[in-house]
C-alpha cells in the first residue's frame, strides 16, 4: 500500500514534466504575446521588455529555467499582465474561494445525487423513479450559464433575499447561489451513475442470496448492494471533484466570487503565460492526487483489488 | 402431514411480448426427511417452481395456486412473513457458487448475519457457529478461512460455503437448485454426497433441482419430470427409471451417455423445448415426440394416477409408444 503510493507519487513527477513541456509548447505557439496590443509599441520597447521577463531566450531554456524556478524555490513567476502580482499571489488569492465554494458544491453533488439514484433504483418504473430520473435530466440539460441568471433573477431580483454576486469573505449569503448553479449538473450525472448501478446490483445472483437469506430490505441495500454500486460512482468522482474545486469561468463571471476560473480564462485570453501555466499545474497535480486517492479507495472496496 | 404441499402452482411472467407461462398446474408433496428430484430441460420451470416457493420471482412474475409448508399457506406471503421462513425453516442453495456469494463480503460476515438475524446470536457466537458449520461441510482450516473473501475460494469450496451458509439456522427444507451445474464433474460426486450425508445428519427434506439423471438416481426418492412448465410423470425414482411411462422421461434416460456403448453418436431429444410465448396448444411435449398423434396435437393430457404413487401426463397408452 505505502509502496504503491510512492511508486505512484514518483510516476508523477515525468507526467508533470510532459503536461509542463506541452503546455509551455502550446502556449508559445499560439500567435501574439503577452505584450502585443493593438497599438504596437516600438521594436526597441518590446525587445527590452521581452529581455526583462527572458521571452527572448531559446524555449528550451526557458522552459529549463522555469521548471529549475518551480522545483528549487516554489517560485512560479511574475504575472506578465499586473506588474506588481506574482503568480502564487494570483492563486493564493483566488483558489481557496474556487475550493470553498467547490467543496460545498461537492458535498452537495453527491448527496443528493446518490440519494436521488438509489431512491429511483429502488423504486424502479414507479412515480418516484420518473419523478427522480425527471429531475436529473432537467438539472443535466440546464447548463450553469443559464441557471446563474436565473437564480439571480429570483433569489436577487424578485424576492431580495441573496446578494446578486460578491465573495465577502466567504458569508454562507453569498455561497448558495454559485453552489447551487455549480451542484446542479454535477448531481444529475451522479444520480444517473448511481441509479443505472445500483439497477445491475440489484439484479445480480448474490443479492438474490441475499433476499434468500431472510434479510430485510434496508439490510440488502446497506450490508451487499452499496458497495459494489458505489465503484462507478466514485471513479467518476475523482476527476469531477478536480473540476469542482478549481472553478468555473461562469460561475467566477456571474456571481464575481473572484475565484481561480476567471484567473485562468484572463490569463489564456492576454497571454499571461506565467499565471496560465500556473494553474495549469496546480489543476495537473490535484487531478493526479484524486486520481491516486480514487484507486486507493477501489482497493478498500474490491477486495479482488491488491495495491 | 408432509413438510411441503403444493398445488396448482402457475407461475406467469409480464413481458413486453405478452405474458409467458412458466409453470402451469405443478403440484407435488414431500415428507419430513425426504428428497424429491425435478428435473427437466432448461426452462422447463424447474427453477421458478422453486423461486416460487422461497417468493423470490422477478418483480413482474404473478404466480397462483398454493404453497403449504408444515400446513401453513406461504404463497404470495408478505416479504415480513417470507423473512421469517428464508433460511430460518426454508433454506436455498443456488446453481452458480461464482455469482452467488458476494464478492465484496467476507465469508464470515455473510454467514455470521444469518446467525445473527434469525437466532438472534451475537457476532462472535455466530461466527464460532459459522466456523463449525464450515468444518461440517469439510472445508479445511475453517478458523482461518471464515474471515476470507469468496474469491480465495475454488468453486467447490465456494459450493461448500454455500451449502454451510444455507444450513446455519437447521433449516427443515433445503431446496438446491442445480448445485453441481458449474462445477467439475469429479468435484459434482463430491458435493452431492456431501448433501445426503448433511441430511442424514440434519435430517432436512430436499428439493433437488437438476438435469443431470445420474444425480438423481443414487440420492432422491420420489422424482418429479417438468416440461413445458408441467408435470409430465411422477413416482418414486427406481420405479420411474426402470419404467419410464412417459415419451419425454424415456428420451431423457436413452440421453444419457453410457460408458458400455459403442455408438460414436450420444443420442438426443430431437427439437427444441418449446418457446413459452406461444406454448403447442395440446401436449407441450406433442411436437418433438416420436409417438404424437393428432389427439397429442389438438388437446393436453390430464395428469393421470394409474398407481398410489405414480402419474403421468399423457394420452397414448404404453403400447402405443414407440
Amino acid at each position: 500500500m505505502t509502496e504503491f503510493i510512492i511508486r505512484r507519487l514518483l510516476a508523477a513527477i515525468p507526467t508533470l514534466l510532459i503536461l509542463i513541456i506541452f503546455s509551455f509548447l502550446l502556449m508559445h505557439s499560439a500567435p501574439g504575446g503577452p505584450f502585443s496590443s493593438d497599438r504596437p509599441l516600438p521594436p526597441e520597447v518590446l525587445a527590452n521588455i521581452e529581455a526583462k521577463y527572458h521571452l527572448d531566450d531559446p524555449l528550451p531554456l526557458q522552459i529549463w529555467n522555469y521548471v529549475v524556478g518551480v522545483v528549487t524555490q516554489f517560485d512560479f513567476g511574475p504575472s506578465f499582465q499586473y506588474k506588481d502580482r506574482t503568480v502564487n499571489e494570483i492563486i493564493a488569492q483566488g483558489f481557496p474561494v474556487t475550493l470553498t465554494y467547490g467543496t460545498i458544491a461537492f458535498v452537495v453533488a453527491v448527496v443528493c445525487g446518490c440519494a436521488l439514484g438509489i431512491t429511483a433504483a429502488l423504486n424502479q418504473n414507479s412515480w418516484l423513479d420518473y419523478f427522480a430520473v425527471g429531475i436529473s435530466i432537467g438539472a443535466q440539460v440546464l447548463p450553469n450559464f443559464v441557471m446563474a441568471p436565473i437564480l439571480v433573477l429570483i433569489f436577487t431580483l424578485w424576492l431580495g433575499w441573496l446578494p446578486g454576486g460578491g465573495w465577502n469573505g466567504g458569508q454562507w449569503q453569498y455561497m448558495v447561489m454559485p453552489v447551487i448553479a455549480l451542484s446542479t449538473s454535477f448531481m444529475a450525472s451522479i444520480a444517473r451513475i448511481m441509479r443505472s448501478s445500483l439497477l445491475e446490483v440489484m439484479h445480480s445472483n448474490f443479492i438474490r442470496t441475499a433476499r434468500a437469506k431472510g434479510l430485510s430490505a434496508r439490510a440488502i441495500l446497506f450490508q451487499h448492494a452499496l458497495k459494489p454500486a458505489m465503484l462507478p460512482v466514485i471513479s467518476y468522482l475523482g476527476p469531477t471533484f478536480v473540476i469542482m474545486i478549481t472553478g468555473s469561468v461562469v460561475i467566477d463571471l456571474y456571481f464575481t466570487t473572484g475565484g481561480i476560473g476567471q484567473a485562468f480564462v484572463n490569463s489564456a485570453l492576454n497571454r499571461d503565460y506565467s499565471v496560465m501555466m500556473g494553474i495549469t499545474i496546480l489543476i495537473g497535480c490535484l487531478t493526479i492526487l484524486f486520481n491516486l486517492i480514487v484507486d486507493i479507495l477501489y482497493a478498500w472496496i474490491d477486495p479482488k483489488i491488491k495495491l | 402431514m408432509s413438510l411441503l404441499e403444493v398445488k396448482n402452482l402457475s407461475v406467469e411472467f409480464d413481458t413486453p411480448d405478452g405474458p409467458v407461462r412458466a409453470v402451469q398446474d405443478v403440484s407435488f408433496s414431500l415428507g419430513e426427511q425426504k428428497t424429491l428430484a425435478i428435473v427437466g430441460e432448461s426452462g422447463s420451470g424447474k427453477s421458478q417452481t422453486a423461486f416460487s416457493i422461497m417468493g423470490l420471482l422477478a418483480s413482474n412474475g404473478r404466480v397462483t395456486g398454493s404453497v403449504k409448508f408444515d400446513g401453513t399457506e406461504i404463497l404470495n406471503a408478505s416479504e415480513k412473513v417470507m423473512n421469517t421462513y428464508r433460511a430460518a425453516q426454508i433454506a436455498m442453495i443456488f446453481q452458480d457458487p461464482m455469482t452467488s456469494l458476494n464478492p465484496f463480503v467476507r465469508v464470515s460476515k455473510q454467514m455470521a448475519e444469518v446467525l445473527m438475524l434469525h437466532k438472534g446470536l451475537s457476532k462472535t457466537d455466530a461466527i464460532k457457529d459459522s466456523i463449525r458449520m464450515l468444518d461440517a461441510v469439510k472445508i479445511p482450516d475453517p478458523a482461518r478461512r471464515v474471515h476470507m473473501y469468496p474469491h480465495e475460494f475454488s468453486g467447490g469450496m465456494r459450493q461448500r460455503v454455500m451449502i454451510a451458509m444455507s444450513l446455519l439456522c437447521h433449516p427443515r427444507l433445503v431446496i438446491a437448485d442445480e448445485p453441481t451445474t458449474a462445477l467439475d464433474v469429479t468435484v459434482q460426486a463430491q458435493i452431492m454426497d456431501l448433501l445426503s450425508d448433511l441430511q442424514n445428519d440434519f435430517g432436512m427434506s430436499i428439493v433437488l433441482i437438476t438435469h443431470d439423471l445420474g444425480v438423481v438416481k443414487g440420492s432422491c426418492e420420489n422424482t418429479l419430470v417438468l416440461y413445458g412448465g408441467r408435470v409430465m410423470e411422477t413416482g418414486p425414482t427406481s420405479e420411474l427409471f426402470a419404467e419410464p411411462t412417459h415419451p419425454y422421461t424415456r428420451g431423457l434416460l436413452h440421453a444419457v451417455p453410457r460408458l458400455e456403448s459403442n455408438e460414436a453418436k450420444l443420442a438426443t431429444i430431437p427439437g427444441n423445448p418449446p418457446n413459452m410465448q406461444h406454448p403447442p396448444k395440446g401436449c407441450a411435449f406433442s411436437p418433438r415426440c416420436g409417438s404424437a398423434n393428432d389427439r397429442c396435437v389438438a388437446t393436453k393430457p390430464e395428469l393421470d394416477w394409474f398407481s398410489a404413487d405414480r402419474s403421468r401426463a399423457c394420452h397414448l397408452s404404453q403400447e402405443e409408444l414407440v
